[in-house]
């Protein structure tokens, strides 16, 4: 009986189309009409034309080869990257953009996490900021302007409200301006949760004075602070960390103060001590853990004019 | 047997040169992109870098190679199983012209930065349209030729066959389905979680049915074929190939394990990938009793240590696979080069061991001559062995490195062990590593590549008869 189907293909085409279908429609057809499978944040909004041709440039480039946009909800991933992520916070993502593997970091909640001014200045030469970086360059970004029509026909196909004059406004864009705005954007639907306090105000630097400490904090300066901050930290993106202006004013830090800036960054306008910060200061908190910030804070304070 | 028929084997003799020339250009791409992982210098903006080079590299190999091949040895396969010769032959020339300039085009493209960027369907729209054309055209000839065989039962590499020209139509119409903003340009037609779940569903089985199921159909035909001793158990091929073809489409989303994608969705992908040891294995158990007492092939002739070779590759390849999928194992490995390790035991393993064998085989039999050089050929076994073990055990040590340095937590304080350039600067070693196992490999092929050649010039030489359709000896 079963026997007879391998002497009729046109029977048997239509038994091997059943059994493809079958986990097709369980696991693929169905769950499409489902609502889990199209859940969008409050506050998630749609790509904005510069957004989207960022977007597009990273598509164009591949990024998502080397790059993935997923935090999975794992303790240590969690504490490298930040919240993990959320269903709904990819219903304006067509495609997708999750990527496969980490040759780089994971870039789900890079947006805000840098400065635009580092950004230019990782695109530009990803060495300059990570010495053992194996990214290429992208500043050739910077010599492709935008094309305003294209991009509205892009807003236009996927149904994105836009102005005429942001569409007028990309004319002197280039790809590179439009891929740092994307950058800027990764993650912005999901609210950064507040970190708790790693030490308590008023905490004394138990490691001051201590030479292994200092000799560890150098190490750590060089290699994590330097990019921005420059290798004798005269400052370059970030300030200068030597002179009598610690930070934007011309008085006394405590330890315990330098510490949380460490471990928590900084925001716009946040205030330290009297300090309005300017911003761009990425957290450390997670990467280093006490012991190594107070060994950084060591060092760091060796620096200053005395 | 029936001597009488009149094979065509103009589109298989097309097909398989075609792809030996996009495959030496794939894996060349391939081995400069293993290098520009160390030498970053080596990206050269905007068409040389890594980002548009591996794409020109996977699709080089999937489509211009393992699909070429495909089409070539399958056209081979059905016409052997038929007794009948290709129905449309004619179409089948078209097919061939068709796909050297989709190729061309694809390659173009992809360089350009045209791409929908979801693995395995990056090309545009209106090449997907060019796919889509090209295996109409296969589907319409294997098919009709099947349908008018003049032998009454279809052995088992037709029902592979079969599924897959089914199972690739479905696949890849669906996940390609796209708005287009313009000739270069469009967007999936899907969006976010939901994308996700229609892309892995297609990815996970672009490589069961382009560099699974027709290696099978090779497999179950050619090694018969060059050993000369029958499949071992026939009951035991229906229970594989039923299984297999009715599992894959369920296993996709282990691609997806720890993403937002709902939870039952991996955890029926993860247990349907456990499943799928059976049928892989079935095939694996039926290839090694295949060969019974007669071990001795091994050695005595040439192409059987190729699909021996393939065959365990395949089999290893169907155990860490679902493994990768374990939720346990997947926290560690996954996003890591552990992955690449594994693809390419798959690719440089199974499928490049069983389609060069199995060219071998063709070659020789529709050019009516012996192999150019059988010495050739087991330095092309031993350094596509070799390079390839290299490849993979290099990575999947990395892999397991990298994943244990990103969730390295210091017990004092908590604090993350390692930042992700600590990481990276560790991978170097290993990169390097695995660009001499891929040096190897190439050579290996390049070797492969010569042989063939060789083997065709040489056939040229001795008879004048090239252009007029062979006239089959029956069997061997």
């Amino acid at each position: 009986m079963a026997g007879t189907l391998y002497k009729k293909p046109i029977l048997f085409a239509i038994v091997v189309t059943l059994a493809i279908l079958a986990g097709t429609i369980v696991m693929m057809v169905l769950p499409m009409f489902s609502e889990s499978m199209h859940p969008k944040l409050a506050n998630l909004k749609p790509y904005t034309a510069l957004q989207l041709a960022g977007r597009d440039v990273y598509q164009e480039d591949g990024c998502f080869y080397c790059h993935t946009q997923t935090v999975r909800p794992l303790k240590a991933e969690v504490m490298r990257y930040g919240e993990y992520s959320k269903a709904g916070e990819f219903a304006y993502d067509q495609p997708f953009l999750w990527g496969s593997k980490r040759t780089g970091p994971d870039l789900a909640r890079v947006g805000g996490k840098y400065t635009d001014k580092w950004h230019y200045k990782h695109f530009n030469d990803p060495r300059k900021i990570f010495t053992g970086s194996n990214m290429p360059s992208y500043g050739w970004l910077a010599d492709h302007s935008l094309d305003p029509k294209d991009a509205e026909a892009r807003m236009l196909a996927l149904g994105f409200p836009y102005t005429k004059e942001e569409i007028a406004s990309l004319a002197d864009k280039t790809k590179l301006d439009a891929l740092v705005a994307y950058m800027q954007t990764l993650g912005s639907a999901v609210p950064k949760k507040p970190k708790q306090p790693m030490i308590a105000k008023g905490d004394k630097n138990p490691l001051i004075g201590n030479t292994t400490a200092l000799a560890e904090g150098k190490k750590i300066f060089e290699m994590n602070c330097a990019a921005c901050h420059g290798v004798d930290a005269k400052g370059d993106i970030g300030p200068d960390l030597t002179d009598k202006e610690w930070v934007y004013i011309q008085s006394p830090i405590g330890d315990d103060t330098v510490f949380t800036i460490i471990a928590d960054g900084t925001k716009k306008d946040q205030e330290f001590e009297n300090r309005k910060a300017k911003g761009g200061m990425p957290s450390w908190g997670e990467f280093f853990g006490k012991k190594r910030i107070w060994s950084l804070v060591t060092y760091i304070r060796s620096l200053e004019e005395k | 047997m029936s001597e009488a028929t009149v094979y065509e084997w103009k589109p298989v003799k097309g097909f398989a040169l075609s792809g030996l020339f996009w495959g030496a250009v794939s894996i060349l791409i391939g081995l400069y992109i293993s290098i520009q992982m160390w030498m970053p210098e080596l990206n050269f903006p905007p068409y040389l870098t890594y980002g548009r080079l591996r794409a020109v590299h996977v699709n080089g190999l999937a489509f211009g190679f393992a699909v070429a091949e495909i089409f070539a040895l399958t056209y081979y396969i059905v016409q052997r199983l038929t007794k009948q010769t290709l129905v449309f032959p004619k179409l089948a020339m078209a097919q061939l012209y068709i796909f050297n300039v989709a190729i061309v085009a694809a390659a173009v493209s992809l360089l350009m930065g045209y791409t929908q960027s979801k693995e395995y369907a990056e090309l545009e729209w209106p090449l997907d349209i060019g796919v889509v054309i090209l295996w109409v055209m296969f589907a319409v000839n294997v098919f009709a030729t099947i349908i008018k065989r003049k032998v009454e039962q279809m052995y088992i590499s037709l029902w592979y066959i079969i599924a897959t020209v089914i199972a690739v139509a479905v696949l890849y119409i669906v996940n390609n389905l796209a708005i287009p903003v313009s000739l270069f340009k469009s967007y999936s037609l899907f969006a976010g979680v939901n994308d996700a779940n229609v892309e892995w569903w297609y990815g996970h089985n672009a490589v069961g049915f382009v560099f699974t199921t027709p290696i099978l159909a090779m497999f179950y035909y050619f090694l018969p074929k060059a050993t000369g001793l029958p499949i071992y158990s026939h009951r035991l091929s229906i229970v594989a190939f039923w299984s297999l073809v009715f599992m894959y489409l369920w296993t996709g989303a282990h691609h997806l394990v720890y993403t937002p994608l709902p939870d039952w969705i991996q955890t029926v992908g993860i247990a349907l990938t456990m499943f799928m040891i059976a049928p892989s294995w079935g095939s694996v158990v039926n290839g090694y009793y295949t060969m019974g007492g007669n071990w001795d092939k091994m050695n005595t002739n040439y192409l059987t240590k190729f699909f021996i070779l393939g065959i365990t590759f395949y089999g290893l390849q169907t155990i860490q696979g679902p493994t990768q999928g374990l939720r346990v194992v997947s926290q560690l490995i996954h996003f890591t080069d552990w992955v690449p390790g594994h693809v390419h035991m798959g690719t440089m393993g199974w499928v490049a061991m069983t389609v060069g064998a199995s060219m071998y085989y063709t070659i020789t039999k529709i050019y009516k001559t012996e192999i150019y050089s059988i010495k050739l050929a087991n330095v092309h076994f031993w350094l596509v062995l070799i390079g390839q073990l290299i490849f993979s055990i290099s990575m999947w040590i990395l892999g397991i490195q990298q994943g244990a340095m990103w969730k390295a937590i210091t017990p004092e304080d908590g604090s993350l062990t390692y930042t992700f350039m600590e990481s990276v600067i560790n991978n170097y070693p290993y990169w390097k590593m695995r660009t001499f196992g891929g040096a190897l490999f190439v050579v290996g092929m390049v070797v492969f590549a010569y042989n063939i050649i060789m083997t065709v010039v040489k056939a040229g030489k001795s008879t004048e008869t090239d252009g007029t359709p062979a006239v089959a000896t029956g069997g061997k």
